[in-house]
């Protein structure tokens, strides 16, 4: 025991030792949180928006004051012809032409059909798509303060609720995936790091030889990255709930059982990719492309799962994070108990399993080799 | 000049021969893009909703056949009781629950309004406002097939006196991977670069090999080139190799010059490769060159605007991104390639992206001591 506790120190002695990466390990979260919270948001506004007044008349220059009273646009100059238009856009300078047709007010006067056409540069497409929404709203709402009303006739009226995030907040979305990606990084890549060094640099060879049985030696070297994962995950939870009013509606010790649980899963998946990588830069590249994107982009953390395509949703159940962020979203915002993420918490351990039987296996092969 | 060539036959040689890095630097970046082109996809559909209708009416009915039509929406059945409805909402069953109040048909033949209430699961907030707008969408339709009925109003005097028509350029259909594959080639042409290189002098460090190679007669400068020559063919081979499938597969368009885009990656690798250089040159092990690497890599690739548009981050964000060479890319290859930029319309972000480069590397060459 004694000497298992060795191996944990000297392990603990290389993870203080190197300054600089235990900056970046706690730097990583708090800038990516940040950066989700005030970089990536949903805000739209100040999309340059250039205008082709054909009519140039009272009505259509109070509908375009209207449209850059509203914050979402931005004024960019006035165009005249489909030349400049094709200009402004390879420059980058806009993102729409807002065209208004000849005769805007006769016609509205007249009550005949005025006209107006949006052209968006749709090399962005959810942003023309984005575009086009907010500006034939505004539009819209143009029309109601001027002419006939149809909406106040409204038969059914809808009445939206937002249920586990009545104001929207986007740290629901960003914090879970955060969580998930950072224990990830820690916990797998640090792991498998640390072990192929071992076996690149022959210290392995030397803990081999020692008394020590492998079972120990590769507990002692994981402990102490269970025991940073582990902080590090509070860190977050911390910083989602100080700067982004992040909720914890479940109970606290379901949800750090799921988090040592979720750890466990990722040092086992490091000590995999160990066994399978030769040296460090091999190990690194499997853990950062194989483990890190699709733990960005498969698990829902950004795009929703729903949205892909079949293979890939399968491939989705595939990869740990997917769960792990269905379990932190039931327990902290919906407030859900076990008796819902059962059946996400046997997938977690089952994949646990998989890989700690696996890299057992193979450790033992390459001890009789 | 033959010093170099020799060095960089070393590296190709010692590339080569790493039989387990060679698929990770072609195979990964190629199974990546074709894995994010996919997934990354923010076109909201299945939409999984349940009635809960309170009325039984064959208006209600119709609303909900209604919404069931939808392209964007899915019926996963109907509940009887609000206690349901939270659960389906709790397991994720239903992103959205429609709730039909009772008396609904009952007010509106006596001329009275009704209203609906949409209980949409909020915790991605982005799709919840985008499944609110899509419903609501759906209900004025109704209204606006019911109004004839319970106003006597004709449905043409309804029609708005204001139409709006658009048009989409540069890609009318909003494809979403002619958006999307552009950006992540730049991310794994850059990422490769800038990782290869990192690593590559850090393991001459841990292995010893950098002393060797210290106390020969090779020229600082011609050290750096050789290691930087190799990577930069390589980054150059991945973009081309990259494009073409992208075209191949996603018929992604290329309206501008090859030539210039090609010009462009040319000057821009440098300043990644730099950068990679220089986080080698300060770092001891591969372990930090690699946490380094992430903690900016990643800061770079979510400011850069592959995801959301540059124009609408906080001010703070756009003075960041005067030192992100990615974001000068991520513009600069979607300008070409999908608009057909010319050299007029790039040359700042070629002038800059040029500076860049130059002062990187020089940081990169000072801050690469040789010591015997």
């Amino acid at each position: 025991m004694n000497r298992f506790f060795n191996i944990i120190r000297k392990e603990l002695y290389h993870v203080f030792r190197d300054r600089r990466t235990l900056l970046v390990l706690f730097g990583i979260p708090v800038m990516q949180i940040l950066i989700f919270g005030y970089v990536i948001t949903n805000d739209f506004k100040d999309i340059g928006v250039a205008v082709m007044d054909q009519s140039d008349d009272p009505d259509s220059k109070a509908l375009t004051a209207k449209i850059f009273a509203s914050g979402f646009f931005k004024f960019s100059g006035a165009i005249h012809s489909e030349e400049e238009i094709h200009k402004a856009f390879r420059k980058g300078s806009i993102r729409a032409v807002f065209v208004i047709e000849p005769d805007f007010s006769e016609r509205m006067m007249q009550g005949e059909l005025a006209r107006v056409k949006i052209i968006t540069d749709a090399s962005d497409p959810n942003l023309a798509n984005t575009i086009v929404n907010y500006l034939s709203g505004i539009v819209r709402n143009y029309a109601i303060g001027t002419g006939v009303n149809p909406s106040r006739l409204l038969v059914l009226h809808a009445e939206p609720r937002m249920v586990f995030n009545e104001k929207l907040i986007g740290a629901y979305m960003f914090v879970p995936g955060t969580l998930a990606l950072i224990l990830m990084l820690i916990s797998a890549l640090l792991t498998s790091i640390s072990l192929t060094r071992e076996k690149e640099s022959g210290t392995m060879e030397v803990l081999l030889v020692s008394p020590l049985r492998p079972i120990q030696i590769i507990l002692g070297k994981v402990t102490p990255y269970v025991l940073l994962s582990f902080i590090n995950g509070i860190v977050i939870l911390i910083i989602g709930a100080l700067v982004f009013d992040l909720p914890i509606r479940g109970s606290i010790p379901l949800l750090f059982f799921e988090l040592l649980l979720y750890i466990t899963l990722a040092l086992s998946l490091g000590i995999f990719i160990s066994n399978i990588s030769s040296s460090q830069q091999n190990a690194m590249f499997i853990s950062l492309f194989a483990l890190m994107l699709p733990a960005v982009l498969l698990s829902g953390f950004i795009y929703p799962v729903e949205n892909m395509p079949l293979i890939l949703q399968w491939l989705s159940a595939l990869v740990p994070p997917r769960w792990f962020i269905v379990i932190l979203k039931d327990i902290m915002m919906k407030g859900n108990g076990l008796a819902y993420v059962w059946d996400e918490t046997l997938i977690l351990l089952g994949m646990t399993l998989l890989f700690l039987l696996a890299s057992i296996v193979k450790f033992k092969e390459r001890l009789t080799a | 000049m033959r010093t170099i060539f020799i060095l960089i036959r070393k590296e190709f040689i010692q590339i080569v021969r790493n039989k387990s890095m060679l698929p990770v630097m072609i195979v990964v970046p190629v199974v990546q893009m074709f894995v994010l082109v996919y997934a990354a996809n923010l076109n909201m559909k299945n939409i999984d909703f349940v009635i809960l209708d309170l009325d039984q009416s064959p208006t209600s009915l119709k609303l909900a056949n209604k919404f069931a039509s939808s392209p964007f929406f899915i019926e996963k059945g109907r509940v009887y009781s609000i206690v349901e409805a939270d659960k389906l909402l709790r397991n994720d069953r239903a992103d959205l629950v429609i709730q039909l109040p009772s008396g609904m048909e009952k007010n509106l033949t006596l001329g009275q309004g009704a209203s609906v209430q949409f209980l949409i699961n909020g915790i991605n907030s982005m799709a919840a406002v985008l499944t609110g707008a899509y419903a609501q969408n759906i209900l004025m339709d109704f209204n606006r097939e019911l109004l004839p009925q319970y106003h006597r109003i004709s449905s043409n005097s309804l029609q708005n006196t204001i139409e709006v028509t658009y048009s989409h350029w540069y890609n009318p259909e909003l494809d979403f991977k002619i958006f999307m594959v552009p950006g992540i080639l730049v991310i794994l042409v850059s990422l490769v670069g800038w990782m290869l290189t990192a690593l590559n002098i850090v393991r001459e460090k841990e292995l010893g090999t950098i002393e060797q190679i210290n106390v020969s007669p090779i020229r600082k400068y011609q050290f750096i080139l050789g290691k930087l020559i190799p990577f930069w063919v390589i980054g150059l081979f991945e973009l081309g190799f990259g494009l073409f499938l992208g075209r191949l597969v996603f018929h992604v368009p290329i309206v501008g010059s090859l030539l210039l885009l090609f010009l462009f990656a040319a000057v821009y690798l440098v300043s990644v490769l730099a950068i990679g250089l220089f986080i080698s040159a300060v770092s001891e092990t591969q372990q930090q060159v690699m946490f380094i690497s992430f903690f900016f890599a990643l800061t770079f690739i979510l400011m850069s605007g592959i995801f959301t548009p540059v124009e609408s981050m906080p001010d703070w964000a756009h003075w960041v991104n005067l030192l992100n060479p990615l974001a000068y890319f991520m513009k600069v290859i979607r300008m070409i390639l999908l608009k057909g930029a010319g050299f007029c319309e790039v040359w700042k972000e070629f002038l800059s992206v040029a500076v860049y480069g130059s002062l990187m590397t020089l940081l990169a060459v000072r801050s690469y001591r040789k010591r015997a």
